[in-house]
């Protein structure tokens, strides 16, 4: 059964004013328990309105949001407890640091979860523990760390109440390439260690690419395409004419097609390139 | 959700009462508070209504968003209309009970009241609907621009003032997205004693601080980057010019506001 089903979601901004726009129109798409998903889209495309959806920050102005079979509206009163199993981390989390240290921090989300004393201590030591903080750095203010840190608590803020679903909008946006890596890193093994579902919303390609096992590709509010890296990525002169990218090699293996040299053009990781030209060279194909 | 909150928010459009100069909507807006505080008798409140309903016709405005402008302040147009109807003295009393009693003139008064707040509130809010904050505060800063020969610092306040307008909606999604994250959190605002829910609020209201002021100090460098150095020998991109159509404007409003005081003279 899939953990999370969305069915016929439509939202509408500004109901009755000049403003009016449907945000999302009309999407429906479910995700397995374990899977990581990657969501692209241009800006505007709807992403965020969706993820906010799914721990019902939004309500459906239409459509319905299924929760492990449950519509999660079905008792709105305890919408709270949807928001501890499907953790989501907006863009640029780390504005949303607001106590003394880096530690109570950590320990709101848990906290407004319930816990208290050893659970609560072991929940946060946890989520500092996958997010690569150091034990002192736990007494620090959250203002004194830089800027790639706080992101890293604040995504703890998050991990510390071990929600099944993790839904994350640009976690790397603004980071340094190590910091991305660092990032990419704790968020793959909550992925394997807590056999977590991810939803990750990018606009960087080669992060989908590298991690997502399907992809659901968003235009204008609908769903433009759904479906593994390969066949997504193979459809590449369509994302681009959406005005979205394709990862760097999938541009490298399309400049080389158009050179005249025969290459899938769904290739999305070096190593699936490096085959493809070895097979080539080897087949006679090249030079 | 705050992103919701329309009050005073411009609609833009392209009708005769946007493309007034922003003075002459606010030299008529005083006219017509003025004429709404001289207005004595339910005449001259008719006659402010038909004014108003013109200015809103011809806005396109829509009368649904006017009227929300009014919820705000619901409470205080009862409040003042109850206490006007109970607490006038006077002779013709209709009901009394122990100090309570409704008068003929408290009943006037209470009518009274509540049109002209009524009145003052949607007419003032037909200015914002109908003008940029941006080209109000322009219109302002000509407007006083008399005022600066007497040391009153004009640009600055407006300048202050503009940036204070421009800010409001940036801020009200800032906290949208703080409470959105807080909330993801588990953050509980609704439910608790009003101490619990004061306390709630503090998760909210230090990453807005903090926030505000880092804001303040990229645009006070952004402002310097760009050689900003107050009003002095400062030009317009858009110089304000009164056209044919802001002099009948103002010829109207004042012959209005003259018709209003001349039913007060004669009317009694």
């Amino acid at each position: 059964m899939p953990i999370l089903e969305i069915k016929h979601l439509t939202h509408t901004y500004s109901v009755g004013t000049p403003f009016q726009r449907n945000a999302v129109e009309d999407i429906s798409f479910s995700v397995e328990p374990g899977e990581f998903l990657g969501i692209i889209g241009h800006t505007g495309s709807g992403k965020s309105t969706l993820i906010q959806h799914l721990n019902g920050l939004l309500r459906p102005t239409e459509g319905e949001i299924l929760l492990n079979g449950k519509d999660i509206w079905a008792e709105p009163k305890k919408i709270r407890a949807v928001r501890f199993q499907v953790g989501l981390v907006f863009q640029y989390p780390e504005y949303q640091l607001f106590e003394e240290t880096v530690y109570k921090d950590i320990a709101f989300g848990p906290k407004n979860q319930g816990k208290t004393g050893d659970e609560l201590d072991h929940a946060v030591r946890e989520a500092a523990r996958l997010v690569g903080l150091r034990d002192e750095q736990l007494e620090k203010s959250p203002f004194e760390l830089s800027g790639g840190q706080k992101r890293r608590v604040a995504l703890a803020g998050v991990l510390a109440m071990e929600p099944k679903v993790l839904v994350l909008d640009e976690p790397t946006a603004g980071l340094d390439p190590a910091g991305r890596e660092n990032l990419m890193a704790n968020i793959r093994e909550y992925h394997r260690h807590k056999d977590a579902t991810i939803l990750l919303v990018s606009h960087s390609m080669d992060e989908i690419a590298r991690n997502a096992d399907r992809i659901l590709v968003l235009k204008s509010g609908h769903i433009l395409m759904s479906g593994p890296p390969s066949e997504v990525f193979a459809r590449a002169e369509e994302l681009l004419t959406a005005g979205l990218d394709v990862p760097q090699i999938t541009r490298v293996a399309m400049a080389l097609r158009d050179q005249g040299i025969p290459i899938d053009p769904a290739v999305y990781t070096v190593e699936a390139l490096e085959k493809q030209i070895l097979a080539l060279r080897r087949g006679g194909g090249l030079c | 959700m705050l992103k919701d909150i329309t009050l005073g928010q411009y609609f833009p459009g392209n009708t005769p009462a946007h493309r007034l100069d922003p003075r002459t909507k606010i030299l008529l807006v005083v006219l017509y508070i003025t004429a709404l505080f001289t207005a004595g008798s339910f005449l001259a409140y008719g006659l402010m209504a038909v004014v108003l309903a013109v200015c809103v016709r011809v806005s396109k405005v829509g009368l649904k968003a006017l009227v929300k402008g009014l919820k705000p302040v619901l409470f205080i147009i009862v409040f003042t209309g109850i206490l006007n109807l109970f607490f006038t003295p006077g002779e013709n009393v209709l009901w009394a009970l122990g100090p309570l009693q409704i008068t003929a003139g408290g009943l006037r008064n209470a009518a009274f009241m509540v049109l002209r707040i009524m009145l003052l509130i949607m007419g003032t809010f037909l200015m914002t609907y109908t003008t940029s904050p941006i080209s109000l505060t322009d219109g302002l800063e000509r407007l006083l621009n008399g005022l600066k020969r007497f040391h009153v610092p004009v640009h600055e306040l407006t300048m202050i003032m503009s940036i204070a307008l421009r800010f409001i909606p940036t801020l009200i999604e800032e906290t949208d997205k703080i409470m959105s994250a807080q909330k993801a959190r588990g953050a509980d605002f609704e439910s608790g004693n009003l101490m619990e829910k004061a306390r709630a609020l503090v998760p909210i209201l230090v990453p807005l601080f903090i926030s505000a002021f880092r804001r303040a100090d990229e645009l006070a460098t952004a402002m310097e980057c760009r050689c900003y150095h107050g009003g002095e020998g400062r030009t317009k991109l858009h110089v304000l010019r009164y056209e044919r159509r802001d002099y009948v404007a103002l010829s109207l409003g004042v012959l209005i506001l003259a018709g209003v005081i001349a039913l007060r003279v004669f009317g009694k």
